[in-house]
């Protein structure tokens, strides 16, 4: 299996990174902070005013090394690509699977029902952990929604029906999503999901880690010659990357939302980790993102078997699997696309 | 053997040769599909490639030494270079660099092989024999190049162009070639020889528990 190398993540503003031999060098105001080996990175990540010595972005794209460029909130600015390489045969065949109907049907509708069935598995695992028995209710009611409208979907054709029935499980999700919050419930009530911008902690959170994730699906998409902009569930809309955004759809709940609720519930993230500006808008502050990065990278180097691979593979390589997957759909190796669901 | 016209921009790599020859699915992941994955034989080889890779000529002992000379074949559409010709006279010598240990098969011979009709047609001399180095044995074997050979390299080279021209992609073999194939995490040849666990998976999709 493809190693899962770490992501570095420089977050100090005003740092320089250069190449030092075979290692990244991270100067902060002259003095070295850090010094890692080149090879045991897959990925650096700058969040804010962050510089980098164009030597050391040569070797990066050289040995196929994402260098991403992010504002503070974990917003994607640049990255910085070779020349156009990989497969153009596979590009046409995206292009041309995203322009039949019933092709990029059938692979919505396989992301949405993985997306789904990993969504119950929350909801479900949430009440069998709460000795609340009013909340125990609650969620299984929503994982009920949930079945009924994975039910629909298998019936379902079109598009537009397999994108209905996402939003109103979304819906039934987020409604019961803050009752699983066993800490500081008081902080992280969450009224209904919003995230432009996010209007309290909760939000801002999920917000912070989907983008993380997000960045993931990019690279793992780009990173098999696959054309992140062009997706099936998503449509195409000029700057959105679809594609990314398809990816994600399957992990959102066991990466993302799972370990906001881990994150909350072992007190690691608190109100102090929050800031709110002039209006409403509700942000992690410094201290917050750093907290959430760690503990995301941690996670992705949990190991779970993946069913089709039936192979141990790390969390943060399932995005990778996944686009390789995919494009060995598209080339017509295999049937259907197939997601990952986890049990 | 067809003999369509020449077409710079319709060449096929020397290399194919032997990727096909060993498995054709291989050969369409890096030329058609242009896959290219790192293993640790990959970056062995490479290793190996880039202290020979610089092209070069030397006498010694009467012998000149060709490092990476550039090679092609108009009749069989085959372009690429020799990692190292040997010249005694007027006679080229082709030596081929593996990275590994000497392997079983013949498929690195046939490569060496197509780098022989290349000089012959190159310089119209008689290519009798050529060499294999394995790198991590320092053995070295000498390869004389039969008619059979020479028919099967001709035969590879037709097929090889055939498939690169139609973009066309076999399906997996999935047996014990797959094992140290670097291109085994692109190719997924036991996930995609498995239909029946698409299948069973793609059931469970829609099954509520």
């Amino acid at each position: 299996m493809k190693q899962l190398l770490n992501t570095l993540y420089v977050m100090t503003q005003g740092a320089y990174l250069t190449l030092d031999h075979e290692t990244v060098k991270v100067e902060v105001e002259g003095k070295t902070q850090l010094q890692v080996p080149l090879h045991h990175l897959g990925a650096i990540f700058t969040m804010g005013n962050v510089m980098m010595s164009p030597f050391l972005m040569h070797r990066c794209t050289e040995n196929g090394k994402a260098v991403v460029f992010l504002n503070m909130n974990g917003q994607f600015l640049a990255r910085v690509v070779g020349k156009t390489t990989g497969n153009v045969l596979l590009r046409q065949a995206q292009y041309v699977a995203a322009s039949d109907a019933n092709k990029a049907a059938s692979i919505a509708k396989n992301i949405v029902a993985a997306k789904l069935q990993n969504s119950r598995q929350i909801l479900l695992r949430g009440a069998r952990e709460i000795e609340n028995t009013g909340i125990e209710a609650g969620l299984r009611q929503a994982a009920t929604s949930l079945s009924d409208a994975l039910i629909n979907l298998k019936k379902s054709g079109t598009i537009d029906e397999t994108r209905g029935l996402e939003g109103i499980s979304a819906n039934a999700y987020f409604q019961v999503f803050d009752t699983m919050v066993k800490e500081n419930r008081e902080t992280f009530i969450m009224k209904s999901r919003n995230r432009r911008p996010p209007r309290d902690p909760m939000n801002a959170l999920l917000s912070f880690i989907y983008t993380l994730l997000l960045n993931d699906c990019v690279s793992a998409a780009e990173g098999v010659g696959l054309d992140p902009q062009v997706g099936f569930l998503h449509a195409i809309r000029p700057g959105r990357p679809s594609l990314g955004l398809d990816l994600m759809e399957e992990l959102r709940s066991i990466l993302a939302d799972r370990l906001a609720l881990t994150l909350i519930n072992l007190k690691q993230i608190t109100e102090k980790d929050f800031e709110e500006r002039e209006g409403g808008a509700v942000y992690l502050n410094e201290g917050g993102r750093k907290a959430v990065v760690v503990a995301y990278q941690k996670r992705k180097q949990d190991e779970f078997t993946h069913p089709l691979l039936e192979e141990k593979v790390p969390f943060g390589l399932i995005p990778h699997v996944q686009a390789r997957l995919l494009a060995r759909h598209l080339r017509g190796d295999m049937e259907e696309y197939i997601p990952v669901l986890y049990s | 053997m067809t003999n369509k016209t020449y077409n710079e921009d319709d060449l096929i790599q020397l290399s194919s040769v032997e990727h096909y020859s060993y498995c054709p699915r291989q050969c369409a992941l890096i030329h058609v599909e242009q896959t290219f994955d790192e293993n640790l034989y990959t970056l062995r080889g490479r290793a190996v490639h880039e202290t020979v890779d610089i092209e070069s000529s030397h006498m010694l002992e009467g012998v000149r030494y060709e490092r990476s000379l550039p090679i092609w074949s108009k009749r069989l559409n085959l372009v690429g270079k020799a990692d190292m010709v040997e010249f005694h006279g007027n006679v080229p010598y082709p030596v081929e660099y593996k990275s590994g240990r000497h392997r079983i098969g013949h498929h690195e011979s046939l490569q060496l092989c197509a780098q022989a009709l290349c000089l012959e047609e190159m310089l119209g001399v008689k290519v009798e024999k050529g060499a294999i180095f394995w790198h991590a044995s320092r053995e070295r074997k000498e390869v004389v190049f039969t008619e059979d050979m020479r028919k099967q390299v001709e035969e590879v080279a037709v097929a090889t162009h055939r498939m690169i021209a139609e973009r066309y992609l076999p399906p997996p073999v999935n047996d014990k070639r797959c094992r140290d194939c670097s291109l085994k995490e692109s190719c997924l040849p036991e996930v995609i020889h498995n239909k029946t666990r698409h299948h069973s998976i793609t059931k469970k999709l829609f099954v509520v528990e």
